[in-house]
């Protein structure tokens, strides 16, 4: 009998490592059924049957081989950059939710408990900065500058279009990964950050600070590699005469973004491994016996985490730049200051780490060179919003919604901006820190900063992806429901961190706190009715896409090459590489007659054929990571096997390329060369008509 | 058999640099053995030594000069080495001022 | 930069660009130097784990320090075993790029494998006599710092170890293409790497340690 139990528990150790049946929420919501344990219950049936009803969706479409061929599979950097837009938008649903929970939270905990448990919102401020980091904005980065840099440089895909396969289902594996822990188990309750001692085996030795650290490393590596396929492709692969003064600001920001996603993503990747060091293999890197060191974490989290956050800023500032431009309708002011400005962001972002933790203990002296070298930082980020200020002044600007989000962003930003020169300053930081004037700040250079430029992109070179315009009226819908928003969730909590409240906090004691958390908890629905809007945008301009259509491919009356191509573009991008004689060379060539012309010669094409690589290499791997996390080893090395001869195997493959002959690169240009032929050039101000075909009227130069 | 310059050319490189590499390696290897000088001159020599060897690794076996063919490399080596001073600098500096305010 | 291409052998040793097309070359220029970029990251990475040596070394917690284990003798043993196996890895380069016979690559490759195996197996050796004797990474952040030091050393050599496997393996199936030849270059660049990193751990953990 012994010997059956003990065997019994042996082969479930072995096929299932440390689960037991009341780490599903659903069953610990069963056994004690508080509010708090409801609700995770809720999220884990919500996840677990949203990702079946996907599923069965599309079995029942009959849509897996359409999918599997036309997408997962497929090595267009276009086709990679929409599914990486694709996974950010339903994490930040995700991340969102989380968000007005929390907020209802701190607004009903005022003296009482409110619907949330201590740890159960922990692991939601915990979700919600990894999600919205990791699995939000890194994903929307590298899914617009994937899909818009190579167009904007003139090449046909980026250097290296397999590991961008293998860089997106890394990302896709890491998010899986975090939504997996709603429904088995649980997260960390150590922030985004997850801070040693706490995250360390002695507090937390279940499985939550373990799904932060695989779900981090597999993002970080999918960052590190896209950073390097990104800075190879803009250093090599630009057409002849594209001169590096002649590439458009958002490459600029795209090629310094990806230079430090190469030299920020290794700190991260030291900080979580030596974590897992002292997890799994009880080292002493950063416990509190034996000689471990948590500073050592903070140090090596900030190389990360600061760079980490220009990242996160400089590819919007590129969006801004164009998008500017373009609704003003003249070159951008500056040009040379804004690369000089992008540049000097880019490099001095390795210098100012410490002053995420100022009070930590450090001499005065070390903490003013820090404090000093966060204050210049502010220099450079200044001159590019003068730059586009002066871009739109005597400019005809039109307000569309991209143009509105702009405008919103160098207003809001510039508080942001303010109140980071406050934080800047160690005597002030000391009486901020871990305040909630710390989220504020955070969240007013994520949100108008990052964010809103992510969302003018995405809508800017929307038509240039599926070849119809985005209903105006939504967009502008949205742009008042986000900024309203947006100052309505954040200005307060300036004040509450001002008047001590700390961050991260379940409950509060202050009743005068009161009427500024129920002003952001309004504020956090405002913003979610406004990201609700961009859904409903999408929508109904794909249900009025006909009238919407686009094809010749420049509604806007861009001056970047991406606009002189088809929308949507052709596989192979250009039928023949461009020749660039100078800056805006597209606009240029609208203004002397010169596009919509056919090419001399014609020459066949390489595509690379599509390749299952990529998926099987992510997808395996987040199953070894998840073997990690429950300490089924099997698991773990089974797959972890899978995923090194994914790799593997491909570098004994040899039929990688199929030709796409001349003749049929010919046919598809002219096709589309004689669509562009009879398309009505339209003026700026019909550009929101049913009359606007994708072909300008370039006005008098 | 007549040898083409370009081969002997190569061949000389990475003798050369195997050789130099040998030579520096011994030396700080002797500076520690035969207790040339204290610890802490000691782990200045070893130090300047192994930084001299990185660079005949980098010259003779990684064909990084100054040549503009290799200037890519170069740069991309260069700013390299100025993230890692800073980082590695940094942290030092940092957990050094940490350790001696716990003291 | 693309105006060096009329100097195909002095841009990479292993290599002989002069008989390939232009669009080839793009494809080996950036594959090429994709792979120094990645050894960068790779580079950053080995630096931080200095850095935590160095703020660790002093945190011995009662435990033998790391430089209380080390003998002089095996550290040698193993740089120029290491040492010489890069010299050997440039004759194998050599090979490639003045059109040897496969024969020739695949001896100077295994030559290679084996000093890299005399490396492994000392450090393999050294671990398991410090396991022995009670000096484990559980036992104190210094031991910790330098045993994840040394084996993401050791691990990145093994990995090298079995991508010398594979090449033997791909000069077998295919010869020596283009592909091949490319994957030698990054093997190389990956390998003299690992040799420059090595530099640094001996100065930095073993003669320091023994400098006491």
């Amino acid at each position: 009998m012994q010997v059956a139990m003990v065997s019994g528990s042996l082969i479930w150790h072995l096929l299932l490592g440390r689960f037991v049946w009341a780490d599903l929420p659903i069953v610990k919501a069963w056994q004690d059924p508080t509010f708090s344990n409801i609700i995770a219950g809720g999220a884990a049936g919500i996840a677990a049957g949203g990702a079946l009803a996907g599923f069965l969706l599309i079995t029942y479409l009959r849509k897996w081989r359409y999918l599997w061929t036309q997408w997962f599979t497929s090595l267009d950097h276009k086709r990679i950059g929409i599914i990486y837009i694709c996974l950010a938008l339903v994490m930040m649903t995700r991340g969102l939710i989380e968000a007005v929970l929390m907020r209802v939270q701190q607004d009903l905990a005022v003296n009482a408990p409110g619907i949330l448990a201590p740890d159960h919102f922990a692991q939601f401020f915990s979700t919600h900065g990894t999600i919205m980091i990791f699995f939000v904005v890194m994903p929307l980065i590298a899914g617009l500058i994937n899909f818009v840099m190579p167009l904007q440089i003139g090449a046909r895909d980026v250097a290296f279009p397999l590991l961008n396969s293998i860089s997106l289902w890394l990302s896709v594996g890491g998010a899986g990964l975090v939504m997996v822990s709603l429904v088995i188990g649980e997260f960390s309750t150590g922030g985004w950050s997850g801070y040693p001692p706490y995250t360390e085996l002695a507090f937390n030795g279940g499985v939550g600070p373990d799904y932060w650290i695989w779900a981090v490393t597999m993002s970080s590596m999918s960052a590190t590699l896209t950073g390097i396929n990104f800075a190879v492709t803009i250093y090599k692969m630009r057409a002849p005469g594209m001169h590096w003064m002649r590439m458009p600001l958002f490459t600029w920001t795209a090629l310094c973004t990806s230079i430090l996603m190469i030299y920020a993503m290794p700190p991260l990747t030291v900080a979580t491994l030596l974590l897992a060091a002292d997890r799994y293999f009880g080292m002493h890197f950063f416990t509190n016996a034996n000689g471990g060191n948590m500073m050592t974490y903070v140090d090596l989290f900030w190389l990360f985490g600061h760079p980490e956050v220009y990242i996160l800023i400089l590819p919007s500032f590129g969006v801004y730049s164009e998008v500017v431009s373009t609704y003003s309708g003249k070159e951008l002011y500056s040009y040379v200051g804004l690369v000089i400005a992008t540049m000097a962001i880019a490099v001095l972002s390795f210098t100012v780490w410490l002053h995420h933790f100022f009070t930590m203990g450090q001499s005065a002296d070390i903490n003013a060179f820090f404090g000093i070298a966060t204050m210049l930082i502010g220099i450079p980020t200044g001159v590019k919003i003068y730059n586009w200020i002066w871009t739109m002044f005597m400019g005809r600007v039109r307000y569309t919604a991209p143009m509105l989000f702009s405008i919103a962003f160098m207003i809001t930003f510039v508080i942001g901006g303010l109140s980071g020169i406050v934080l800047a300053t160690p005597p002030l930081d000391y009486m901020m820190h871990n305040t909630l004037f710390l989220v504020a700040h955070f969240h007013n250079m994520l949100i108008p900063g990052t964010l809103f430029g992510l969302i003018a992109g995405c809508q800017y070179w929307f038509p240039k992806a599926f070849g119809f315009r985005l209903i105006e009226k939504w967009g502008r819908i949205s742009v008042l429901f986000w900024v309203l928003g947006f100052y309505l969730a954040f200005m307060p909590l300036y004040v509450l961190g001002a008047s001590g409240a700390p961050r991260r906090t379940v409950e509060f004691y202050d009743p005068a706190f009161r009427p500024w958390l129920l002003v952001a908890m309004c504020g956090a629905f405002l913003i979610f009715a406004g990201f609700l809007c961009l859904f409903m945008q999408v929508w109904s301009s794909v249900k009025q896409r006909e009238a919407l259509a686009v094809p010749v491919g420049d509604p806007w009356d861009g001056r970047t090459l991406e606009w002189s191509v088809a929308a949507p573009p052709p596989e192979y991008n250009f039928a023949t590489i461009p020749q660039i004689g100078r800056r805006d060379a597209f606009y240029w060539r609208k203004a002397n007659a010169g596009a919509y012309r056919p090419a001399d010669h014609y020459r066949d094409i390489e595509i690379p054929k599509n390749s299952a690589c990529g998926i099987v290499f992510g997808i395996a791997m987040a199953f070894a990571c998840f073997g990690l996390v429950w300490h089924i080893w099997l698991l773990a090395a089974a797959f972890g096997l899978i995923t090194c001869i994914a790799g593997l195997a491909r570098s004994f493959m040899r039929d990688l390329h199929r030709i796409l002959p001349a003749a049929e690169v010919e046919a598809e240009d002219r096709r589309w060369l004689a669509i562009a032929g009879a398309a009505a050039p339209t003026p700026r101000v019909l550009e929101h008509t049913p009359a606007n075909e994708g072909r300008a009227i370039c006005p008098e130069v | 058999m007549r040898i083409p310059a370009a081969l002997r050319g190569d061949f000389i490189t990475y003798v050369a640099g195997y050789l130099l590499a040998l030579v520096l390696t011994g030396a700080a290897f002797a500076v520690v053995d035969f207790h040339l000088a204290v610890p802490a001159t000691g782990f200045a020599l070893v130090l300047g030594l192994g930084f001299l060897q990185i660079i005949v690794h980098m010259r003779c076996f990684l064909h990084i000069s100054l040549q503009r063919s290799a200037r890519s490399d170069l740069m991309l080596v260069l700013f390299s080495a100025l993230i890692i001073a800073l980082m590695v600098g940094g942290t030092l500096v940092i957990l050094f001022n940490l350790r001696m305010r716990m003291m | 930069m693309p105006g060096s291409m009329n100097e195909p052998e002095l841009l990479h040793a292993g290599l002989n660009l002069g008989n390939h097309p232009p669009a080839m070359r793009q494809q080996l220029e950036c594959s090429i130097f994709g792979f120094w970029v990645f050894l960068m990251s790779d580079a950053i990475l080995f630096a931080l784990l200095f850095a935590v040596f160095g703020t660790a070394i002093q945190n011995t917690a009662g435990a033998p320090s790391p430089g209380s284990a080390f003998k002089i003798s095996a550290a040698g043993r193993e740089t120029f075993a290491l040492l010489s196996s890069s010299f050997t890895y440039g004759m194998v380069s050599i090979c490639l790029k003045h059109d040897a016979s496969r024969r020739w690559v695949g001896l100077w490759l295994a030559i290679t494998f084996c000093l890299g195996a005399w490396f492994l197996d000392g450090e393999v050796h050294d671990f398991l006599k410090m396991f022995h004797d009670g000096v484990t990474p559980q036992r104190s952040a210094a031991l910790s710092a330098f045993f994840v030091l040394v084996g993401t050393h050791g691990l990145h050599v093994t990995a090298g170890m079995v991508w010398i496997l594979l090449m033997g393996a791909q000069m077998a199936v295919y010869g020596i293409d283009e592909r091949v030849k490319i994957n030698f270059i990054r093997l190389g660049l990956f390998w003299h790497f690992l040799d420059l990193v090595w530099v640094a751990i001996f100065s930095v953990v073993y003669l320091r340690g023994l400098l006491g």
